[in-house]
């Protein structure tokens, strides 16, 4: 394997990995070392007045009761179309399984436009009669669930895709012949088997619902206090020059989201070799 | 044994072929209902709402698709977004190649670290992001370096969501590139330089094309971390996205679609050039 | 009773799998389904496990209709070429599987499970994760796994296929032996005729999606009903315009109504035996025969290289129209 040769290390091995840490240094390392540094500029002052202020902590709230339920919908969702994808024949499937991917490259304007024009309650599509109905989406949380839900969709399924088609169809085929039905070979058989594909799909799911913006800034309306999530509080208080409460809450953001990230690329077990 | 017929079996990780285990099975009626459900769910979000864009574009008639683009703004700003995208794609598809080269070939202390750094971009979200970089290239720059509100602005916010994309995508296939071809080439007299171009980049190709759709894509429908750092000036510093954000905020929903639809073509032949990519890699085995 | 096959067609797209298969297993036997790669066997072997559906036809296990139920409400033990290890659990676990399934008291399951860790030589491996065993020790662990359930009917998967030859004669002569103590009924694919006619009762030789023929190995060996057949099963050589074995065929220096006339061209010995080449004279079958014979026939007959000698089936050989 590539990983255990150790090539003679040349002027060129130094120039290179000089380089590449001077780039991540100056695009990313040194700009987030600056936010946390303002963040933390008067102490905890920043922190304290951002969580004293109950707009910042209603977005909050809301960004993560969002985020939660786009998660939870991504996950079950996403582990039903990845089986189907993986062990199953349909016609149209490789259709479906190219469509799949869409919503990653689609921008979160355009993603909230399309809901608007879909779910919008006075000219949207569906929007008036589910409204008639009781149900407002457009402009209040559901709504924004749906955006959120819509960006971060293919993140599970892309994760646990390569897994299943990996580990192959074998050991669920044995379990069905012993007897386990098929809730039983999911769950005993499966799930064991993409389980940390799973969680890294779905920790990647959360930082990216906890951060959506664009779609949110479109389909929620933007109103304080009823429909303005974490991110969407942090352009308005920079824009008011309420700084302090904009890095306050970034940070936050920023740290859920890396520190899952850390905690998940750290925990999961290298791929065992399987040697036989 | 029929398998070979249908598809060819996905190979085991130890490079066997294991016949029989990458047969597939028709529906029964449980997973028929199951993917009733899924494909309801998935209409229901995402195809028929991305379908409307496209519905609502046509139906403001071919006039107002021209006019729209046709638009000084518009048209400059779509110009923007092109020209800063592919530029931002140049640099990632050198960079990011570079890096993932790094991460794999080399050892030294705090690569572990370098890894978490790649994925920042991509857990932060965008209008953090985009603080972010105001911090260090915005008007209160501590190395003097001022970019908002131009569209080195735009640059600068592209090339750091974008940064993942290529690493992400050579590095695994640089990991499971075999040093042995490397060795051979060396051993038939090939200089480093040749072994690199001829051994090396054409096996990382694919990677690098997938990854430079991904980027490329995600740099045309940009938003959030432009918001704070661009200053969204006509002419100037505003992209597409913001575009149609303002068309929206006015109430015309015909010229934001026309817009959209671009950028969702744009979508679509990124994932079909990800698909062509996928399934050249395939047959080569 | 034994398991009842009637009538089964499977097709992938156009590809004919099986067609039109009837085939009746016998009871407590050890069956063999032999033919080549992409012969049809294993499909054949899925379908009874229910691994796989036929487009028509019914399979009947021990007397009840199989054809629709589910791979798990058939109770049938299947082996996979590739172990099929469940390797998130322990060798035990793995064993236990089809008990817990069926929700048996915890106790009963420990003694079953030690029973049979004792039967496959793994009871000091039960607290292994299958990564750390061997080919041969994770596929007698996937017995034993089978075994488990009490299954109806045992099927196994080329089970040695994945094996090297040392380990897989070893399993082979194991898995005759554990036959014989069990009694289940037992069939088991392969494309290794060798193994098929050391271990089976009876064998099932399918190319194609069709049964060529049914029978002992000694039925199947003697008395082949096709070319294909006695090909399969052994060498063959040209002889005229028939194929026959190789030690089939009566050799003399000393001319004798003969099928063909040639010279000794090529003189190999191998142990025991003699391979011997011979070039005929006749212009219509010029392709070299293939004959073998003992050392000691060979000097009884005064064979040498370059000796013109006469050619004839041995009387009541068999021999098959070749092509």
């Amino acid at each position: 394997m590539a990983s255990h040769v150790t090539p003679p290390k040349t002027a060129g091995t130094y120039a290179r990995r000089g380089l590449v840490v001077v780039y991540l240094f100056l695009l990313v390392a040194w700009p987030v070392g600056l936010v946390v540094q303002k963040t933390f500029d008067g102490g905890l002052e920043n922190l304290q007045a951002a969580f004293s202020d109950p707009d910042v902590v209603f977005a909050l709230q809301l960004t993560v009761y969002v985020a939660v339920w786009a998660v939870v919908i991504n996950t079950v969702f996403g582990v039903g179309i990845s089986l189907l994808l993986v062990r199953q024949e349909f016609p149209g499937k490789n259709l479906l399984s190219a469509f799949i991917d869409l919503p990653l490259s689609v921008s979160p304007v355009v993603v909230g436009l399309a809901l608007l024009l879909a779910y919008g309650g006075s000219n949207g599509v569906f929007g008036p009669a589910l409204e008639d109905a009781g149900l407002q989406i457009a402009y209040a949380t559901p709504g924004i669930i749906l955006a959120t839900a819509f960006v971060s969709l293919p993140l599970v399924i892309r994760e646990i895709v390569p897994v299943l088609q990996e580990v192959g169809a074998e050991q669920e085929q044995a379990a069905r012949s012993l007897g386990a039905g098929s809730w039983q070979t999911f769950r005993r058989i499966t799930l064991p088997s993409i389980k940390w594909a799973l969680l890294y799909g779905v920790v990647l799911s959360l930082a990216r619902a906890l951060g959506e913006f664009g779609a949110v800034k479109i389909i929620s309306g933007n109103v304080v206090g009823q429909t303005q999530t974490a991110t969407l509080i942090v352009e308005q208080k920079y824009q008011d020059f309420e700084q302090g409460a904009a890095y306050a809450t970034s940070f936050l953001l920023a740290l859920i989201a890396v520190a899952a990230l850390v905690v998940v690329t750290f925990l999961r077990p290298e791929e065992s070799p399987d040697g036989d | 044994m029929t398998t070979e017929i249908l598809a060819p079996p996905t190979p085991t990780p130890t490079g066997r072929r294991g016949r029989g285990r990458a047969r597939t099975n028709t529906l029964t009626r449980q997973s028929g209902l199951g993917l009733g459900l899924a494909l309801t769910w998935f209409s229901l979000l995402v195809l028929i709402p991305l379908a409307l864009i496209v519905i609502q574009a046509a139906d403001g008639g071919w006039a107002t698709f021209r006019d729209t683009l046709t638009d000084d703004q518009t048209f400059d700003a779509l110009r923007l977004t092109v020209e800063q995208s592919l530029l931002v794609t140049v640099v990632n598809v050198v960079m990011g190649t570079l890096i993932a080269w790094v991460l794999v070939r080399d050892r030294f202390w705090g690569k572990r670290l370098l890894e978490v750094i790649i994925d920042i971009p991509f857990a932060l979200p965008t209008i953090v992001a985009g603080l972010v970089l105001l911090s260090l290239y915005g008007p209160r720059s501590p190395i003097g370096i001022d970019v908002s509100n131009t569209e080195r602005a735009v640059f600068l916010a592209l090339l750091f969501v974008t940064l993942p994309f290529v690493v992400r995508t050579v590095q695994p296939v640089l990991l499971e590139l075999d040093p042995e071809v490397e060795q051979a080439a060396a051993s038939l007299g090939a200089s480093q330089l040749t072994t690199v171009r001829r051994i090396i980049l054409p096996a990382l190709a694919p990677a690098i094309t997938a990854g430079a759709a991904l980027s490329f894509a995600r740099g045309i429908s940009e938003y959030g971390s432009l918001v704070l750092l661009s200053g969204n000036l006509p002419h100037t510093s505003e992209v597409a996205s913001v575009r149609i954000l303002t068309y929206i905020e006015n109430g015309n929903e015909a010229a934001a679609a026309s817009v959209a639809v671009l950028l969702l073509l744009v979508a679509l032949a990124a994932i079909l050039a990800l698909q062509l990519v996928n399934r050249w890699v395939a047959r080569r085995g | 009773m034994g398991i009842e096959i009637a009538g089964i067609t499977k097709k992938f797209g156009d590809f004919v799998a099986l067609e039109d298969i009837d085939l009746s297993i016998p009871s407590g036997q050890l069956t063999a389904l032999l033919g080549p790669s992409g012969g049809g066997k294993s499909t054949l072997l899925r379908i009874i496990a229910g691994l796989e559906s036929s487009d028509s036809g019914s399979v009947v296990i021990e007397g009840n209709d199989a054809t629709r139920l589910p791979a798990q409400k058939r109770n049938v033990g299947f082996v996979f070429q590739h172990y099929a290890a469940f390797k998130h659990l322990s060798v035990r676990r793995n064993i236990a599987f089809g008990l817990e399934i069926r929700k048996r008291p915890k106790n009963e399951i420990k003694a079953k499970v030690d029973e049979l860790l004792e039967l496959v030589h793994l009871t000091q491996w039960a607290d292994r994760l299958p990564s750390q065993l061997s080919g041969g020790q994770r596929q007698r662990m996937a017995l034993a796994r089978a075994l488990a359930i009490e299954p109806t009917v045992l099927l196994l998967d080329e089970p040695f296929g994945a094996l090297d030859a040392k380990v897989r004669k070893e399993l082979r002569d194991w898995l005759r032996r554990l036959h014989d103590e069990v009694h289940v009924t037992t069939v088991f694919v392969t494309h290794d005729q060798e193994e098929a006619l050391e271990v089976a009762d009876s064998l099932v030789v399918i190319n194609e999606g069709r049964i060529e023929q049914v029978g002992t190995p000694d039925d199947l060996y003697d008395k082949p009903a096709s070319d294909f057949v006695l090909s399969f099963l052994g060498p063959v050589t040209t002889l005229g315009d028939k194929l026959i074995r190789p030690h089939d065929i009566d050799i003399s220096r000393y001319e004798q109504a003969a099928t063909a006339v040639g010279t000794i061209t090529r003189w190999t010995r191998v142990g025991f035996e003699i391979r011997l080449e011979v070039t005929p004279e006749d212009v219509l079958h010029p392709e070299p025969v293939q004959v073998v014979v003992t050392r000691a026939e060979a000097t009884a007959l005064d064979l040498h290289e370059g000796d013109r000698v006469w050619l004839r089936p041995q009387v009541g050989a068999d021999q098959v129209a070749g092509h």
